[in-house]
């Protein structure tokens, strides 16, 4: 999805907050929209893409550290009976080569794609990527519909079944909306990395700007081979795995 | 014809003598001062009218843009005005947010959603474990 085009809303704002014209030929004029609207604080940026490495060769059968952690963090927790409605915004799959019989094991979640396809299916908007990349849902508007989960190819977004009442302040959940990794949004924009970055024991976890040659993850991604899951999809996903 | 009409005035003028009768039914909300000598962040009167004008523009403006601490902030009201015996701002009549909307007959939503316990916010900003 391509961002809006603003020029008839930016023209609709110059004109009625009397903002600053410049007559550059008869008939013609440059509108610039007053700075009284710029935001006073730092927001999410459209030169920043955030993105994840994530090594398999030591990511360990049997850790679950990077789920607690995501649950503690988001205040998830399993009060629901049935195991298939339980909300689920990262968990631990194992994979296992046929014929060589090979094992490892990996963190899945919302790839946080740079064409989501739960973006272009979402009938209200309320499914949305931040400037920064961050795949998000708006759950003001979301409606529950539940196209987005079909749509993810990842099964990345879980929808919440039953009324909740152990949310953590700073992330909103509830009942009738679908919901999703959000990369720890609220701990992102304080500077922090996301919960299951900071709490792997094997540091298999990078996380950091993709668009900055400088970062960890960029330099990691110089370096070792990487895969993204379903590339023949062509979503140019934010989570890379190395070793799959 | 004219029996009906005067019947029909008399019931017009009488309306207003119905309805001072009902204003009185209706317990006027108890709102207990959050934390005198402290200053909310615009006059009460405004407050009042605008709160919803206020945290709808701010929701969108944190959750799209990722404005953080920003002047209007749903946490910051539940931050002053949670009860001081149950900690919240919901779940009872006595309740801040809930004393004003139960009796304005206004439903509220915001906390199917959002935590109306204060006392998280410290914890969550340093990252430290609940």
């Amino acid at each position: 999805m391509t961002a809006p085009d603003n020029k008839r809303r930016n023209f609709l704002a110059a004109a009625g907050a009397g903002a600053a014209t410049l007559a550059i030929a008869p008939g013609i004029n440059l509108i610039r929209v007053s700075a009284a609207d710029e935001p006073q604080t730092k927001l999410a940026s459209g030169k920043v893409r955030w993105g994840m490495l994530v090594d398999t060769t030591k990511c360990a059968t049997g850790c679950d550290a990077c789920v607690s952690a995501c649950h503690q963090e988001n205040g998830i927790v399993e009060e629901v009976e049935d195991p298939r409605q339980r909300s689920q915004w990262l968990r631990k799959i194992d994979l296992v080569e046929q014929g060589t019989g090979r094992q490892h094991s990996l963190p899945m979640m919302c790839q946080h794609c740079a064409e989501p396809p739960c973006v272009d299916v979402c009938p209200t908007g309320a499914s949305f990527k931040r400037a920064d990349g961050i795949v998000l849902v708006d759950r003001h508007t979301c409606i529950g519909c539940r196209y987005c989960m079909m749509a993810c190819p990842y099964k990345a977004r879980s929808f919440v079944h039953e009324p909740l009442t152990t949310q953590n302040p700073e992330v909103p959940r509830g009942v009738g909306c679908v919901e999703g990794c959000t990369f720890c949004v609220q701990r992102i924009d304080r500077g922090k990395n996301p919960a299951c970055v900071d709490a792997c024991p094997e540091a298999a976890l990078v996380f950091g700007d993709l668009n900055d040659e400088n970062s960890a993850i960029a330099k990691k991604l110089k370096e070792v081979a990487s895969t993204q899951v379903r590339a023949d999809l062509k979503l140019d996903t934010g989570v890379r795995y190395q070793g799959i | 014809m004219s029996r009906a009409l005067n019947f029909l005035a008399l019931l017009l003028l009488a309306l207003p003598l119905f309805g001072a009768a009902h204003a009185g039914e209706a317990a006027k909300p108890a709102i207990i001062i959050a934390n005198p000598g402290t200053q909310c962040i615009a006059p009460p009167e405004e407050m009042r009218r605008n709160h919803m004008e206020m945290l709808k523009h701010q929701r969108d403006r944190t959750l799209r843009l990722g404005e953080r601490s920003a002047r209007v902030s749903l946490n910051g009201c539940i931050e002053c005005h949670a009860s001081k015996t149950s900690g919240a701002v919901t779940g009872s009549n006595e309740n801040f947010c809930q004393a004003c909307h139960a009796y304005a007959a206004v439903k509220l939503d915001c906390f199917d959603c959002h935590q109306p316990k204060a006392g998280h916010k410290a914890a969550v900003a340093s990252g430290e474990p609940q």
